[in-house]
């Protein structure tokens, strides 16, 4: 008797279990299909997006040829690449700058502080972007690569909700040690804080350098008029809007998106693990 | 009344939590401005506490001090402080000539926003009428603003100043050893080392978000648009007029429109908000139970597949969607050629559809994130209360609803509000999918999926409607500071932030 009710719960185990693997075959399929869609369209022979079939009738390489040779894709990786590399630095020097202070020292000013930057992230980001754009106007900084780099790293401030919750993780009898050793403030965030910070300084650098590659709305309209200076993102978007191009740039849209996506994603999934850390971290109290 | 609460069935329970939610919320509502007298007295009692400090000051300090409410520095440096006391000077001149040279010109004109713009000159050399500029009310008041912020900070710095002069003062007095000038540095790497770590961060953040944002909400009681576009032409002071127009209360037709669109596009965006931060969240969740499902293999595989997809940039990602799923898009193409449709379905072309089209393909773009956040927190939920759900019989539904729902629902709530808040505000989805489109008839420059915030894009960009736009974006942050506010006092483990620490 037992051992047949023991049999009915491995075969309803194991029924369930099928069922579990078919959906998340499915699901695994309806995530990658696009992008394996968009990865053969980019070696697709047919002109744009006339084609009607997944699997094009010819396969070549011409839209990578085209892609470096007719467009401006190259200036625009560039563009990008530099942008994102300087507001990487800049970005986690202050973040971490930040993010020590609200943690570990405190001042009058610090529950204020804190409170008056939950306050300006309510604000829409693109509602100051008018005034930033006639400030950087005035001072001869628009469509130019080092105003944007100032737009993006400007508010790098507010960025430091994630990074303070780690270092309020870090035991503070660390630090009471080593100031009862003599050392300063300062010598304690470089030389016990940030060992120990690692990966939450590579959170930051990750989320820092990935997200210029994605940012549209600043970036188009700083460099509003001037092609030389987009980002791939404003650069690609370009194609899609402009109606003539749409059709025809299609295949060679996907080939840029290939060669957009390669570096970033093997960064990310080199990183997977620390990208991982930070966002559980961070979204959670306790 | 605890025990009661457990006898109830779930409806009930979900009446009883939804009538005590709003019977709180006036009690809440209360209890705020309850505080504000109090928090108030304290700010007063801040503010007439600086006033005491500058009074005692001017009392009892001597020669050395007071010379320093006039000429900044002096005492510290009379002193020997020369540290602060250079820089108090330094920063005195510095003030003064700005406001001299610069800025006294622009904060003059403030209250008219400029006289006359520009002004036709026949230029003798050339033989043709060529203009001559002169105010330009955009300058001014972002020049205005700029030496305002200066004034304030320049009386921040010349009360720290007084204070430090009298406290140096009472050093001497006291016969203690005042700090020599490295000791002074050595400070700015211990007590006052959040002054060095700070300045840089709070500098750029007061230089390009907060004159801004003040920029901005003195530019929507302005008449600035198209038409009043230095500097060609000036623009004015108008009230409240803009307000008045978006509310619907204005006398020219087009209010009544606008009106109709801002309550369209409000709508949407909060149910756009809701639809897409509980679809990822709840259909992210179930995916991480099913890859974390006890006897299921090759968990990193699946994982790492949901992963790779978040690598993938997102604009690449939307904007792939978005030619894909056009009217003549590889889609609709694929399915006419098999022969599964006769016409183009319009994934992105038909109101309803585009909406629907929309919050799927943000499901498909944000359900591994929150895959991948519910699955550290679900290994932390103990094993053993799934274990004796088991063995009282219970279902894995109602072990779902009864134990993992109300676990991750506290321990997330943060996310889930912050969530919230950036789909109210989610530009990329929507403009990179459908562009706000498809545009509509009945509303003024926006499209049937349009955010507040891509309307306020629209505004600004293609229209120049500044004025109306900052009222948007003044109305934007009302709506999302309330719900916040609301959000964050209802969810435990934001309050007890402190605890934590």
């Amino acid at each position: 008797m037992a051992n047949v009710k023991f049999r009915s719960k491995k075969r309803k185990e194991r029924a369930s279990n099928i069922i579990v693997y078919s959906i998340l075959i499915l699901i695994s399929a309806v995530w990658l299909i696009p992008f394996l869609i968009l990865i053969i369209q980019s070696f697709s022979g047919g002109s744009g997006m006339a084609s009607n079939t997944i699997f094009p009738r010819r396969w070549t390489f011409n839209n990578y040829v085209r892609l470096f040779t007719e467009t401006k894709f190259l200036i625009w990786y560039g563009n990008t690449m530099l942008v994102s590399v300087v507001v990487t630095i800049v970005q986690t020097v202050i973040v971490l700058m930040t993010s020590y202070a609200l943690s570990r020292l405190r001042f009058k000013m610090r529950k204020p502080l804190m409170n008056i930057m939950l306050i300006l992230g309510m604000f829409p980001g693109f509602l100051s972007m008018t005034a930033v754009y006639f400030v950087l106007k005035e001072i001869n900084l628009t469509q130019n690569l080092f105003g944007l780099i100032l737009v993006y790293s400007a508010s790098s401030a507010m960025q430091y909700y994630i990074c303070k919750g780690f270092f309020d993780t870090i035991p503070k009898s660390l630090d009471e040690a080593a100031r009862i050793d003599g050392a300063s403030r300062h010598t304690v965030l470089v030389k016990i804080i940030l060992p120990l910070a690692k990966p939450i300084i590579i959170y930051t650098i990750l989320t820092a350098f990935i997200a210029p590659w994605g940012e549209y709305m600043f970036s188009s309209f700083i460099m509003l008029g001037d092609s030389d200076k987009y980002t791939v993102a404003v650069g690609m978007k370009s194609w899609i809007d402009n109606s003539v191009l749409a059709s025809d740039y299609f295949t060679v849209f996907c080939a840029a998106a290939v060669v957009v996506s390669i570096p970033i994603t093997a960064l990310f999934i080199w990183l997977q693990r620390y990208y991982v850390e930070g966002i559980t971290g961070g979204s959670v109290k306790g | 009344m605890d025990l009661e609460y457990l006898k109830m069935s779930p409806l009930e329970k979900f009446w009883f939590n939804f009538k005590n939610f709003f019977k709180r919320l006036p009690a809440a509502f209360s209890a705020f401005f309850k505080g504000i007298p109090k928090k108030l007295y304290k700010l007063w009692l801040g503010f007439f506490g600086i006033f005491i400090n500058i009074g005692k000051a001017a009392k009892d300090g001597d020669w050395k001090t007071r010379l320093s409410f006039g000429a900044m520095g002096f005492g510290l440096i009379a002193r020997k402080q020369y540290l602060r006391g250079i820089f108090y000077l330094v920063f005195e001149i510095c003030f003064v000539l700005y406001m001299v040279f610069f800025g006294w010109k622009y904060l003059s004109k403030m209250g008219s926003l400029g006289e006359v713009a520009r002004v036709e000159v026949w230029d003798e050399d050339l033989g043709i009428f060529t203009y001559k500029y002169y105010d330009n009310s955009l300058l001014i008041l972002l020049y205005s603003l700029l030496t305002l912020f200066i004034m304030v900070g320049f009386v921040f710095v010349w009360y720290q100043n007084v204070k430090g002069s009298y406290l140096t003062q009472q050093f001497e007095e006291a016969k203690l050893k005042l700090p020599d000038i490295k000791a002074e540095l050595r400070s700015y790497a211990n007590e006052n080392y959040h002054k060095s770590l700070l300045s840089i961060p709070l500098l750029g953040l007061i230089v390009f978000t907060i004159l801004p944002i003040f920029f901005m909400i003195f530019i929507a009681f302005t008449n600035f648009d198209k038409v009043h576009y230095p500097p060609k032409e000036l623009f004015q002071w108008v009230g409240m007029d803009n307000f008045v127009n978006v509310l619907g209360g204005g006398i020219s037709a087009n209010s009544k429109v606008f009106a109709y669109t801002f309550g369209e596009v409000l709508l949407w965006t909060i149910v756009w908000a809701v639809l897409a931060t509980f679809t990822n969240y709840i259909l992210g969740m179930v995916v991480a139970i099913l890859i974390n499902k006890k006897g299921v293999r090759g968990k990193k595989v699946f994982r790492t597949i949901l992963v790779m997809t978040i690598a993938v940039p997102q604009f690449v990602s939307l904007m792939f969607m978005s030619q894909l799923l056009s009217e003549q898009g590889l889609l609709n193409n694929i399915l006419l050629n098999w022969g599964w449709i006769s016409k183009p379905i319009p994934f992105l072309t038909d109101g309803t559809a585009a909406k629907i089209t929309v919050v799927v393909v943000n499901m498909w773009i944000g359900i591994p994130y929150s895959m991948l956040i519910c699955t550290g927190i679900l290994m932390n939920i103990p094993e053993d209360l799934y274990e004796s759900a088991r063995m009282d019989g219970a279902s894995p539904v109602r072990a779902y609803m009864k134990i993992t729902l109300p676990y991750m629902l506290h321990i997330t709530t943060p996310y889930l509000i912050t969530q919230f808040i950036g789909n109210l505000n989610n530009f990329n989805v929507i403009f990179l999918l459908t562009g706000g489109n498809p545009s509509s008839l009945d509303m003024q420059f926006a499209g049937k999926t349009d955010l507040l915030i891509t309307w306020l894009y629209k505004l600004t960009v293609s229209e120049s409607q500044y004025g109306l736009a900052s009222v948007i974006g003044i109305f934007t942050f009302i709506i999302v500071a309330v719900l916040s506010l609301i959000l964050y006092n209802r969810s435990k483990s934001v309050k007890n932030e402190e605890d934590f620490m």
